[in-house]
């Protein structure tokens, strides 16, 4: 561990961080040939990990995974294809920065903007609304990309009664069922589940509950600091070692059991879940986030006649784009680490990316050739 | 993305709120909190939204990590994802203030 990483631990009370260290120590000192699998589930997660140095002063009993947190990394190439095809056809697309990159079958949204599509980028939803008022003669289509945390800002957006022009594409998605394909794979390693916290924020940590007793699996809801992650880390390899499959709160400043009722509302209100495909991962029941019929005049879907596209099923073989020697779907599920690809810093690198894991600043190649190629290790 | 970003809310007109971030102010909606907030409360702010009130004895800690991610971000060493994203957060606020 680099000298820097030393102080941003003391930053926060050394000695604590010491002390969780030293517990996580000696939980996992029987298990360093089959290390302790624990999996996150939040690319914000894993910034902060990568940002703080935390695995390199983890044990070797204790592996720490990342899962399907990056929205944009499991966003369907049939949907990128359809926004570059919308923009073809003169509607203009709002999208959040992230996504313009993210190649398609053949395009990425970037490559529509050069050819003369409109596409503009947008932090939130409110610009994107803005931007259709401001032009009110144009047809505009907000790509809405994010899990339950951002998609209650659309369902806020549509329930304030947007221009006419105005429309969401839907590429929403909703994270437990995701973590539920991952629990339920029979080579999975993962004993245990740290849930993002501010996803949590909206969802309440109730409705872990079921699953975490479903699949015999613990889940510990987990904040951003580096002693919020580390107590986070002591408690879920205490439950698994303990085979005590509950779930817990260790981030009580920001998550109730129940959540926020109102964004819940506003959510459900908008929104319906339905089968969709998780590029790189697979087709998952209930697990995108469409719009009600209620708001059909606003969804892009109806409007443009844009039909959910599924995969064949199966992993990896779903992602068009994919070649074989790429890892995105095997990291997007936590089972390969981004230097297990040989495309990795070499081929593909955030100025040319060939997935959209090294594209957005949620997926898991990024964090980690932006903080040092394999970050675990320290600069 | 989903970090969120804590500020002050300084008025408060029916859903939209003007917030103070580190001195600078922006419109951010109320509808999604998960409660009524008044002047001088800390609200969590994600894509433009109040997602959360935050109890007053819980502010000094949630701002901490930010303190640290501002400095970083002061001190530009490289590009910092996490204060990246809090930047982008900010940027989903709307302008509307000074
Ligand atoms: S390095 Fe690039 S190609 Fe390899 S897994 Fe990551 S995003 Fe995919």
């Amino acid at each position: 561990m680099s000298a820097a990483q030393v102080d941003r631990l003391q930053f926060r009370d050394p000695a604590r961080a010491r002390g969780l260290l030293d517990r996580l120590r000696a939980l996992t000192a029987h298990r360093v040939d089959r290390p302790v699998t624990l999996m996150h589930v939040c690319g914000t997660h894993e910034q902060a990990i990568a940002r703080f140095g935390l695995r390199s002063v983890l044990p070797p009993g204790l592996d720490l995974v990342m899962g399907p947190g990056c929205p944009v990394c499991v966003t369907s190439a049939a949907e990128i294809d359809a926004a570059v095809d919308l923009t073809r056809r003169g509607v203009r697309v709002a999208t959040y920065g992230d996504m313009i990159r993210v190649p398609g079958t053949t395009l990425s949204l970037a490559d529509a903007q050069t050819e003369g599509g409109r596409v503009e980028l947008v932090y939130g939803v409110d610009q994107a609304v803005e931007l259709a008022r401001a032009e009110p003669e144009t047809p505009m289509v907000f790509f809405a990309t994010g899990f339950e945390t951002t998609a209650v800002t659309t369902a806020a957006a549509l329930l304030a009664g947007p221009p006419d022009n105005f429309f969401v594409y839907s590429a929403h998605k909703y994270v437990p069922p995701a973590m539920e394909v991952v629990a339920a794979m029979p080579d999975t390693r993962v004993e245990g589940f740290l849930a993002a916290g501010h996803a949590a924020t909206i969802t309440g940590f109730e409705l872990f509950e079921p699953m975490a007793k479903a699949w015999g699996k613990p889940i510990v809801i987990m904040g951003f600091e580096p002693l919020d992650i580390l107590a986070a880390l002591v408690r879920a390899v205490e439950l698994v070692v303990s085979g005590t499959p509950t779930v817990e709160n260790l981030f009580p400043r920001c998550v109730t059991g129940p959540g926020n009722g109102r964004a819940l509302d506003a959510l459900w209100q908008v929104f319906e879940l339905t089968r969709g495909h998780w590029r790189g991962i697979a087709d998952l029941d209930a697990a995108d986030l469409d719009l009600r019929a209620e708001f059909a005049r606003w969804d892009a879907r109806v409007r443009f006649d844009l039909p959910r596209q599924l995969g064949d099923g199966t992993a990896h073989a779903a992602c068009p784009v994919c070649p074989p020697q790429q890892r995105c779907g095997d990291i997007l599920v936590g089972n390969a680490r981004p230097d297990d690809c040989p495309l990795f810093g070499k081929a593909c690198t955030p100025d040319s990316p060939v997935g959209a894991s090294m594209v957005s600043s949620e997926g898991m190649c990024r964090i980690w050739f932006q903080y040092g190629g394999r970050p675990e290790l320290g600069p | 993305m989903c970090l969120g970003v804590p500020g002050k809310v300084v008025s408060v007109d029916g859903f939209i709120a003007q917030v103070d971030f580190w001195g600078v102010t922006r419109q951010v909606r109320l509808e999604l909190c998960d409660a009524d907030v008044e002047v001088g409360d800390y609200v969590l702010n994600h894509v433009g939204y109040a997602i959360r009130r935050i109890p007053p004895e819980e502010v000094e800690e949630t701002l901490a990590l930010y303190d640290e991610l501002l400095e970083a971000a002061a001190k530009g060493d490289g590009v910092d994802l996490l204060a990246a994203d809090m930047r982008g957060e900010l940027d989903a606020t709307g302008g509307g203030g000074s």
